[in-house]
């Protein structure tokens, strides 16, 4: 009888610990999703109050009764914040698009083409990756402006097209394609450029996907080189366009403006993310890195 | 240590959720286990025989009944309060560990009175691999040992805590046929020499058959049969463990019992006595067919295979359930492989009848 | 199968151009920049090669206030964020309700763009005559008084600072521990509890070891990345990160490149450079740590 009672108490005292480190868990991370998700909460808070309303609030409010959407229109009309977003989907589309051109005949022929050297070439083209941007971006910078082409759509473009990483990982995708489907494209005639058109691409089309989700992320949050190349408006992309706004835009004081800027530089990702987010966080963990 | 298993009942909810009628893993299993005996749980997967390993172990809860080790009641009990050992299909060694900090690795977690040097660790250590004879490996990584190896290093850390019970799931299924043969031996020489309870779950019915002390069959999460081997060889209760058990496997005829004779195809194969008639279903083992020029089970003839200490005949009949009929007799016998036909007369213990609707076993 | 010698290399021309002119070329001119002492970026002139644009950025206070900003902020955010993400991410693994929605939300971050979200923070952190702003409503709530942490004392700015670097690069962390601890087979935590394993020493003797490859792939990247901080510095702190006294390395070599006080790239090369050399020592050193403590399977 003495033992069953010592074992009921075992028992009980492992359920009690149990229930605290499921409460503290649960504590805990809602802790950490509150602090994610409380600067998105708090911009579009302060983007819907009025000027006037948010700068009679010494103490913050934590919600607002008057939601206005002025501060977005302020933030269309005073500054240019439409030309800042149209000249960020234009660096982004076709940066994005040319990057594809370049990267997928390259991981082709570095996955499928036999080629003397090729082992030697494709070693060398790895060592690549650990080149920091840091390093090279100073020369690029000197090449741009010399060339003329410092704030100007080809200027931000071109230093941007290649990467060594997604061609790496492209290839090793495209190694995965059974060598048989290869030879029997090439027993029916079928030229290399159409294999690749046409089963290559469709067969990798996932990586594809994510390769550009992740290319387009890059280039909308993009800062450092168009910061270095533009100082033309009329070229900013919305990271600069932030940084423009914030110290001569709306006057210092104007925040909802600013976050209703911030707010609508954010939306598209923050949409482009809710619809592909199983796909882009699989991507990112297979090979992004940032931070 | 006798283990005592009460009403042991295991339901999962449904995956379906929209679906509320619950799983049921395992239904009301009832067993003794005697002290120091070797237990095979031996059923297809999914038959609730892994369940059943894992709430004995104290992985898994009962949803009712109760588990006892000798007196005690340790339904309860998490598993680290219940003295036993558990060896996983997959081993389950640490890959980061060497073979030595494998099985000193349950010593290490002992706490209070039971806490031991360094030295007494080391030394059980060796006892517990010497025992299963790993002792020249103690260094190595488990990357760098053969399954079999492995195997007997998880069976050593299982071993070095000195379990009441100890408890194998699936311990043969990931070694190949010939280390499958010599293992299943050291696991016998290794109860033997410790005389631990020891409950092992298998799908594999040679396996089972082969080492325990007795044989639990499962199928749906229910007990269909315990018994020593042979007896649940030579007797089972109904068609699933007599089909389940044996190989090559029992040969299933459609058959009818009319005025106290078993009737296959329309030939009076065999007197049955007061068997009240009715249309039943024959199961015939391998080993139960006679060669004799007048017999009367007539099967038509497909091959001879000759095996050297018994020939296998594998031939058709019209009241078969399956493909082929497999009769093993004795390489004394002489067929010619071309004839058309061959008969047998039938030895009346392997001829098993069961009721054609409920599958039961009917005795004669 | 017959295929003409060139063909290969026009697949791969259109990398080749782009990658020479911009990686291959800067990176062998960059070197060369760093050597030539006081080139001028309008004429285009030079007046000798020597050591002397390293001797010069050694010596700028800027550059030297740089380094130790960025040094503070690698050593305070590597650790914190890799233990917090691994705190996180343990939890993540230990629940089932939720943990898809939790996982989501982490990773926001990730996708929102960090010079827009830095002003938040700003906002958030910073005091002004107008308001004390949120942080500080906290900071008094909980009986302290308010500090402006944009610009204030040097301590509150680089609390900012690395907070708001850990903000930012707990996203991709959690993701990759999340996923490490999930690959972990669920069988050895089963074996280690039939041995009484308790909790802390199941961690210790088997999670982290299992999980330590990864582990150290986000300390070292970690690492990498802390070096390099710049934009979120501008993001907090504006284009004038001197004023603020929160340069870094690389808005070093920036503003020696561009800007007010640019138009030196030659200290910029300098720069650059002994920010990669400083990366390589501690990727290296790193690498040989991890090799010693990650040897199985």
């Amino acid at each position: 009888m003495h033992q069953a009672s010592s074992y009921e108490q075992i028992e009980r005292r492992a359920r009690t610990r149990e229930r605290v480190r499921k409460t503290v868990t649960y504590v805990l991370l809602v802790l950490w999703a509150l602090i994610v998700l409380f600067p998105f909460y708090w911009m579009i808070l302060s983007s819907v109050k009025s000027y006037s309303a948010y700068n009679s609030e010494y103490i913050p409010k934590l919600y607002t009764l008057a939601p206005t959407i002025q501060n977005y229109i302020d933030a269309f009309t005073t500054v240019s914040l439409g030309r800042y977003f149209l000249n960020t989907l234009i660096f982004t589309v076709i940066t994005t698009g040319l990057m594809m051109i370049v990267i997928v005949p390259a991981a082709f022929a570095f996955s499928r083409l036999d080629f003397p050297g090729k082992n030697l070439v494709f070693t060398l083209f790895l060592s690549l990756m650990m080149i920091p941007n840091e390093l090279v971006i100073i020369t690029n910078f000197v090449t741009i402006t010399d060339w003329g082409m410092r704030n100007s759509y080809i200027g931000l473009i071109l230093p941007s097209v290649t990467s060594v990483f997604y061609i790496y990982l492209l290839k090793e995708n495209f190694e995965q394609i059974p060598d048989a489907l290869y030879k029997a494209a090439k027993v029916d005639g079928t030229s290399d450029l159409k294999y690749l058109l046409k089963v290559m691409l469709p067969m990798t089309r996932p990586t594809i996907i994510t390769i550009m989700i992740l290319k387009v992320i890059e280039c909308w949050n993009s800062y450092v080189w168009p910061r270095l190349i533009t100082d033309d408006e009329r070229y900013f992309l919305v990271s600069n366009g932030i940084q423009e706004i914030r110290e001569n835009g709306f006057g210092r004081e104007n925040i909802p403006a600013m976050m209703a800027a911030v707010v609508v530089i954010s939306v598209p990702l923050i949409v482009l993310f809710l619809i592909f987010h199983k796909k882009i966080m699989a991507g990112v963990s297979r090979g992004g890195t940032k931070g | 240590m006798k283990i005592v298993l009460q009403d042991l009942t295991k339901r999962y909810p449904n995956r379906n959720r929209k679906i509320k009628e619950e799983v049921v893993a395992v239904d009301r299993f009832n067993f003794e286990i005697p002290d120091g005996e070797l237990i095979g749980l031996l059923g297809p997967s999914g038959c609730g025989k892994s369940t059943t390993l894992n709430m004995i172990c104290g992985l898994e809860k009962p949803t009712e009944g109760r588990i006892f080790f000798g007196e005690d009641d340790v339904t309860d009990l998490p598993p680290e309060n219940r003295g036993v050992g558990m060896v996983f299909q997959s081993y389950a060694l640490y890959p980061h560990l060497t073979v030595r900090q494998n099985i000193r690795f349950p010593l290490e977690n002992l706490k209070g009175d039971k806490k031991l040097s360094n030295t007494e660790m080391d030394q059980r250590a060796d006892e517990a691999a010497k025992l299963v004879q790993i002792d020249q490996l103690m260094d190595r990584k488990p990357s760098e040992l053969s399954g079999g190896q492995q195997q007997r290093v998880s069976i050593a850390r299982a071993l070095v805590k000195m379990p009441r019970v100890l408890l194998l799931d699936e311990p043969l299924s990931n070694l190949d046929a010939r280390l499958r043969l010599q293992t299943r031996e050291e696991i016998r020489r290794i109860q033997r020499e410790t005389g631990i309870t020891t409950v092992f779950v298998t799908h594999d019915q040679e396996e089972a058959m082969s080492i325990s002390d007795g044989i639990v069959v499962m199928a749906s999460g229910v007990v269909q049969q315990i018994g020593k081997p042979q007896d649940v060889y030579d007797d089972p209760v109904n068609l699933f463990v007599a089909k389940f058990l044996g190989t090559p496997a029992i040969n299933v005829f459609a058959g009818e019992v009319k005025g106290g004779h078993l009737f296959i195809n329309g030939e009076d194969v065999l007197p049955v006595g007061s068997v009240p008639d009715a249309p039943v279903t024959v199961g015939i083992r391998p080993e139960g067919f006679v060669l004799q020029d007048d017999g009367p089970f007539t099967v038509d003839l497909v091959r001879v295979e000759v095996m050297g200490r018994d020939t296998s005949v594998v031939s058709t009949h019209p009241s078969l359930e399956g493909a082929t009929v497999r009769s093993i007799i004795s390489a004394e016998n002489k067929i010619d492989p071309k004839a058309k036909q061959v008969h047998f007369a039938l030895k009346s213990a392997k001829v098993l009848l069961f009721n054609k609707e409920t599958e039961e076993r009917i005795r004669f | 199968m017959k295929q003409s010698k060139w063909k290969p290399w026009l697949y791969l021309l259109p990398a080749f151009i782009f990658l020479g002119i911009f990686m291959v070329y800067p990176l062998i001119d960059v070197f060369v920049y760093s050597f030539e002492e006081g080139y001028n970026s309008a004429s285009q002139t030079f007046f000798g090669t020597g050591p002397y644009n390293y001797r010069y950025v050694l010596r700028d206070p800027y550059f030297l206030q740089a380094v130790k900003n960025t040094f503070l902020i690698v050593v305070i955010t590597v650790p914190v964020s890799t233990g917090l993400a691994l705190l996180i991410s343990v939890g993540l693994n230990s629940i089932k309700p939720l943990k898809e929605l939790f996982q989501t939300i982490y990773f926001l971050p990730y996708v929102t763009n960090t010079l827009a979200v830095g002003l938040v923070f700003m906002i958030l952190f910073q005091k002004t005559p107008y308001t004390d702003g949120f942080v500080n409503l906290i900071i008094k709530w909980f009986g302290g008084s308010s500090i402006d942490f944009i610009d204030g004392p040097y301590w509150a700015k680089m609390f900012v600072m690395c907070f708001y670097t850990i903000w930012v690069v707990m996203p991709f962390k959690v993701l990759i521990l999340t996923s490490a601890l999930a690959s972990v087979n669920p069988v050895y935590y089963n074996a280690a509890k039939v041995d009484g394993t308790s909790k802390l020493r199941i961690f210790t003797r088997i999670t982290l070891p299992m999980i330590s490859p990864m582990l150290f792939y986000l300390i070292i990247t970690g690492f990498i990345g802390a070096f390099k901080a710049y934009s979120d510095e501008v993001a907090i702190f504006g284009t004038d990160l001197n004023a603020a006294g929160m340069n870094t390395i690389v808005g070093y070599v920036y503003d020696m490149l561009y800007g007010d006080s640019g138009g030196y790239p030659s200290y910029a090369a300098a720069a650059a450079i002994i920010l990669f050399a400083i990366v390589l020592t501690i990727t290296c050193v790193n690498l040989l740590v991890s090799r010693k403590n990650t040897t199985y399977a």
